[in-house]
């Protein structure tokens, strides 16, 4: 047994199972008596539906039920909650138009639900499905962020005028337009962020199931955090109290974000298997996927930097559009604001900052939080405009970040858009991703590759991100409607192994392995005596689940707090086993010892005398071993990095080859090297694939283009150099571990990088900037435009 | 209903399936083989890759009546009986090729042909592009490649560099 502590790439105790074909994946569950699912949903983008005729349907072979909106109104079903309010600029809230289960009499975009066809089989189902008749008489609709707000566009909710569903704003207009005037250079950029579709692997699917003798429900389903879950479905549509309701998400093929949320379909299966008193499954087919997960981005803004003639910049003004699409999902009116809009600092002294953004209705599918999850586009923006303005005042990109980063004394540092950044060290990740990247030999690769008749270039941002998510006070300020602590229960069992239970749920994260490593290095328990349980609300205590790089730094503190009162507990154990007194016991390498003594007792020791106290301190201490801790963080975390991209670009055909690719990041303690790279491998993946690659196009109509993968453009293996990633250390302050998040650097900080490599590979055509996805037909589009400004040679 | 005989894992089965019954809904459904995954409905995904008659195969563009009278390997065959990994899984372990695990079964599957079919080794080019067929949404594939170029001395012990004489 090696070294198996806080540092150690230890291979991963999930792996067998997912190896070995055994993995348990909602999916692959069935229970006894099951009906299969199948989910009717629009075809148009806008429609009143003037009728559903279900009776050819409800007579086809295996049927079991069909059920429509009216049904569901018939029970007093609720509608699907949002967990963020937004207030506008006038203290107005946000307009928060019902979202029904399925829909009453009007559809909103393509893939709403209308209708729940239940059979015996899931063919069964699809066929009844298909011989439903919906009467739909059309809408107009809109699809597009610009069109939405356009004078006299259609309406999706007509509780919503313009279709915007608030107009929000953070800092001082006045004083930031001041700073404005007289300013050396002002520099603007207009610029999108493009709309993703999250595809994790595993499609979304949902069994649910009522016991009749206790009624008593269960719910597995695809979800990164069941309790959140039970709670908002429990409570504001089903009316199923906790006690009554078991919600349970196994392992969980990839999430990214989008299996946060609480979708539609688990409430169906869960209300209709009360109905049926049966199981009743039902999973989502990937053409289904693309037409009812909440996508992610979808902004357009514009942007405006003052700044002096050295180069500082003195003021910030942003303006954003963002789709919700047709209903709020869960969280998503924080994401384009307290997600977004107060990074726009970013890892610079911007004295002020002014930011508006606009949520608009459009008719397409519900947006919401992924992989990055609004930091990524506040990143796009600064990190762009960065570029530009070195372009524009020609000042030297790596010089200009340089001269207005904050630096490593400048910490704890408070910006002008609410966040207070605690530590960091720009300038050290910067020189590390440089070294890497060797961008001083840089212009010789190029020369090199011009020689060979294609173009080269090389791009960096330098980022900063807001997780570990987050303070239940400050959030519950800002709009959110629970809480963001994170919950462990830490059970010693007699023989001194141990079970942890977290409120964090991993899908593909590798909790298994990460906070077995964090139980070792503070009990000193072995590796393999140590199990994490997670993803059941009838076995965690409670939890908010895994999203925005939270689990180590809020669910890892957590099991820290729960493990400082086992020790605590066991101090007094030792100290009656050893007749000491408590103050004189030492707790270090799994071990209790009386100071300045040999005498020591291992944890299994005190552990068994805790569960067999036959010699124990009974009048003044309960038995067992087994504490549970809520820790709720002080502050947000605060990962930063610097990522390089270098592409070559065919300018026969416009392919963008990413050619290297570096990160150098700093996410706070790492506990496991190994599967931190691999969360940065992944992130830096779906940067590259947003930047070059991926795109939801909806036609004008609201029909999404790109509705499979045969049109969505999926990154594959052969799309990546191989990437070099780095960690640069400083600590978090606030938290025990000083952990800050690695889930999300990647996807957050490439993206720029990429696109800045792309316009620097056209700096001899004049072009200024280009919008994500940098797609052959774009870039070649532009070679073809802009006559090359090539030096006189 | 038609049957269909065919030896799963190293098992002979029978079972009767519809005309339109698919070779991974057979077993996944009917024979509960669930380590094969689905993830896509156009065949690009690659979750569901198993080999039939030796060779990979995406189950999900296969009738099970295609594959009467086949050999079929899924991951659940994979290992030794012992529970032994087959070098593939072993590096896809050592590696960290997986995370969530979803995309790894019909990953580990395409690379055992794809290395089997290689006996002479393979570049990392070769490999980025052996795995075309094969998505992953977790890694971004650099250690996907890494262990499946780790595994190509181990499946073809002929390419293992000699020890250098000391």
């Amino acid at each position: 047994m090696g070294f198996e502590g806080i540092g150690a790439s230890m291979r991963r105790k999930e792996d067998h199972r997912f190896l070995a074909g055994r993995g348990q994946y909602t999916d692959d569950m069935n229970r006894p008596g099951q009906t299969h699912a199948v989910i009717a949903r629009s075809d148009r983008p806008h429609a009143r539906i003037r009728g559903i005729d279900a009776t050819v349907a409800r007579a086809a072979p295996g049927v079991v039920a069909v059920y429509t909106g009216a049904d569901l109104q018939a029970d007093n079903i609720g509608g699907v909650p949002c967990g963020w309010q937004i207030h506008s600029k006038d203290g107005s809230p946000m307009k928060e138009p019902p979202h029904p289960v399925l829909a009453i009499d009007r559809v909103r975009h393509v893939g709403d639900p209308v209708a729940f066809v239940i059979a015996e089989t899931r063919q069964q189902a699809r066929n009844a499905a298909e011989k439903l008749i919906i009467d739909y008489e059309d809408l107009p609709a809109v699809a597009h962020l610009k069109d939405a707000v356009a004078p006299g566009a259609s309406l999706v909710h007509d509780e919503a005028p313009g279709n915007i569903c608030y107009d929000w704003h953070i800092g001082d207009k006045a004083i930031v337009d001041n700073a404005f005037v007289g300013a050396a250079h002002v520099v603007k950029l207009d610029l999108t962020n493009n709309r993703l579709v999250p595809n994790a692997l595993e499609t979304r699917c949902a069994i649910g199931e009522c016991d009749p003798s206790s009624g008593d429900y269960t719910l597995w389903t695809t979800s990164q955090n069941p309790h959140v879950i039970r709670l908002l479905m429990g409570a504001f549509v089903l009316h199923i109290p906790e006690n009554k309701l078991r919600v349970v998400a196994p392992d969980v093929g990839g999430g990214f974000g989008s299996k946060i949320f609480h979708y539609a379909e688990e409430a169906l299966v869960t209300w209709a298997a009360g109905k049926l008193k049966r199981p009743v499954k039902w999973t989502s087919d990937r053409s289904e996927a693309f037409l009812s997960d909440a996508h992610g981005r979808d902004h357009v803004s514009a942007a405006e930097m003052a700044v002096d003639a050295q180069g500082k910049f003195l003021a910030l003004r942003v303006s954003t559009l963002a789709s919700m699409g047709a209903y709020l999902s869960t969280f998503a009116p924080a994401v384009p604001t307290y997600l977004s809009a107060t990074l726009l600092a970013g890892v610079y002294t911007t004295p002020v900052i002014y930011a508006e953004v606009k949520a608009v209705f459009t008719n397409t599918v519900p947006v919401d939080a992924y992989r990055g999850a609004g930091r990524p586009e506040a990143t796009y923006l600064l990190e762009r405009l960065v570029d530009v303005i070195a372009q524009q005042t020609g000042i030297d990109r790596v010089e200009l970040r340089r001269r207005n980063f904050i630096q490593p004394d400048q910490f704890p540092y408070q910006t002008p858009v609410a966040l207070n950044y605690d530590s960091g060290n720009h300038q050290a990740t910067l020189a590390a991703a440089m070294k890497a990247a060797d961008w001083d030999g840089f212009e010789a690769r190029r020369a090199a590759s011009l020689r060979k008749g294609k173009l080269r270039g090389i791009g960096m941002s330098t980022y900063v991100e807001a997780c570990g998510i987050a303070p239940s006070k400050l959030v519950g300020q800002l709009g959110a409607r629970a809480g963001l602590y994170e919950v462990a229960n830490i059970r010693v069992h007699p023989t001194g192994s141990v079970t942890v239970f977290t409120g964090t749920h991993s899908h593909g994260q590798g909790h298994e392995t990460t906070f077995a490593q964090l139980v070792n290095d503070q009990l000193g328990v072995p590796f393999d005596q140590i199990d994490i349980v997670h993803g059941d609300t009838a076995k965690i205590p409670f939890g908010m689940g895994t999203y925005g790089s939270r689990s180590l730094a809020v669910g890892g503190s957590a099991m820290v707090k729960a493990m400082d009162k086992v020790i605590a507990k066991g101090k007094k154990i030792a100290a009656h086993l050893m007749e000491a007194s408590v103050e004189d016991i030492e707790f270090k390498d799994g071990h209790f010892s009386v100071a300045g003594t040999d005498k020591k007792k291992a944890l299994a020791e005190v552990s068994l005398a805790a569960y067999v106290p036959h010699n124990y301190p009974i009048e003044e201490l309960e038995p067992g071993l087994d504490e549970t801790a809520f820790y709720d963080p002080k502050n947000f975390t605060f990962p930063a990095g610097c990522h390089i991209c270098e592409v070559e670009i065919d300018p026969d055909t416009g392919v963008v080859q990413v050619v290297n690719m570096v990160a150098s990041d700093d996410v706070g303690r790492v506990i496991n090297p190994m599967i931190v790279e691999g969360q940065v491998q992944g992130g830096l993946a779906q940067g590259i694939g947003q930047a070059l690659m991926e795109n939801a196009v909806y036609d004008a109509d609201g029909q999404l283009v790109t509705g499979s993968f045969m049109d969505y453009q999926m990154p594959r293996a052969h799309d990546f150099p191989t990437m070099h990633t780095s960690n640069e250390v400083t600590l978090c302050t606030h938290n025990p571990l000083g952990a800050k998040g690695a889930g999300e650097t990647g996807a957050i900080g490439s993206p720029p990088s990429v696109i800045n490599a792309v316009v620097d590979a056209l700096r001899d055509y004049g072009v200024r900037h280009l919008d994500m996805p940098a797609s052959p037909q774009k870039v070649w589009a532009l070679i073809q435009a802009h006559q090359p400004r090539m030096a006189a040679e | 209903m038609p049957q269909v005989t065919l030896n799963v894992n190293g098992r002979a089965r029978t079972e009767t399936v519809e005309g339109r019954t698919l070779l991974v809904e057979l077993l996944r459904e009917q024979m509960h083989l669930t380590g094969t995954h689905v993830g896509c409905d156009t065949s690009q995904c690659g979750s569901c890759v198993v080999h039939v008659n030796g060779r990979s195969v995406k189950a999900c563009t296969m009738l099970a009546m295609q594959a009467d009278g086949a050999d079929v390997l899924t991951i659940e065959g994979l290992a030794h009986a012992d529970g032994t990994l087959h070098p593939m899984q072993a590096m896809f372990r050592e590696h960290h090729a997986l995370q969530c695990g979803f995309c790894t079964p019909g990953m580990v599957m395409s690379a055992v042909d794809l290395v089997q079919l290689h006996p002479q080794g393979m570049t990392e080019d070769e490999i980025r592009h052996g795995l075309e067929g094969n998505l992953c949404r977790c890694t971004g594939y650099h250690n996907i490649v890494k262990a499946i170029a780790a595994a190509v001395p181990l499946m073809h012990p002929h390419l293992q560099p000699a020890i250098a004489a000391e």
